[in-house]
């Protein structure tokens, strides 16, 4: 299936782009994302305990179902302010 | 009013946007850009945003305040370079009473530090650029 990942602040930077579509199994949930980014740089395994995903513009666990057509976003640790 | 905007805030703007007949007061919260962060010296910021999501968060939270205090807010975050110095979020409360202004300001802009998709990145005297690794510990600590 095919997901939109949009890349923000420091897990754009690690992966060198901020928007891709990637191809995920049947099946897959979130966490596949996390993996995903590991394997393009495996600087991204410290970040795994802080970053947050977002499914369609809302936060969602690590075992959020994935769908076809999915945006997801992978949100680090925010600063706004 | 819910914004994000890549131009200066206009924060008499902002402020009447909740003003009202009914109001009381309007409690103001300003977030300005400073010039030093981890003991060094910050020459410039700039803030990136999740516009859509973050937009939906800042209007739920409005939403939310309305419901649980009958407070009308306002939230405008600014996006891009912000020169040190100036504004990079003003948040206005307006309630019939104080208290609850006060309260809802306090919400606002601890909940969007703790869970509104935006990032500083800091620019630094000695040449070196850096995301702000504020963890939500650290902002609660604060």
């Amino acid at each position: 299936m095919n997901i939109t990942l949009k890349l923000f602040s420091i897990a754009k930077d690690l992966a060198g782009f901020d928007e891709r579509q990637v191809q995920f199994n049947e099946g897959d949930r979130a966490e596949a994302v996390l993996r995903h980014l590991a394997g393009l740089n495996p600087r991204f395994e410290q970040w795994h305990s802080s970053v947050r995903l977002a499914v369609n513009l809302e936060y969602v666990s690590n075992n959020h179902p994935l769908q076809d057509g999915d945006e997801v976003a992978v949100i680090p640790p925010v600063s706004g302010g | 009013m819910v914004k994000i905007t890549k131009s200066k805030i206009d924060i008499q703007q902002v402020i009447e946007s909740v003003a009202g007949l009914q109001s009381g007061g309007i409690d103001v919260f300003i977030g300005t850009t400073r010039n030093h962060s981890q003991g060094k010296k910050v020459r410039g910021l700039e803030y990136e945003a999740y516009e859509p999501m973050a937009v939906n968060i800042m209007e739920r939270l409005v939403r939310q305040v309305n419901e649980t205090w009958g407070v009308r807010a306002s939230i405008v975050h600014r996006v891009g370079s912000v020169p040190i110095g100036e504004s990079s979020v003003v948040i206005a409360a307006a309630s019939a009473h104080r208290d609850e202004a006060f309260k809802a300001c306090r919400f606002l802009i601890d909940e969007l530090k703790r869970v509104v998709p935006i990032w500083k990145r800091e620019h630094f005297e000695d040449g070196t650029v850096e995301w702000s690794r504020q963890s939500h510990e650290q902002v609660e600590s604060q």
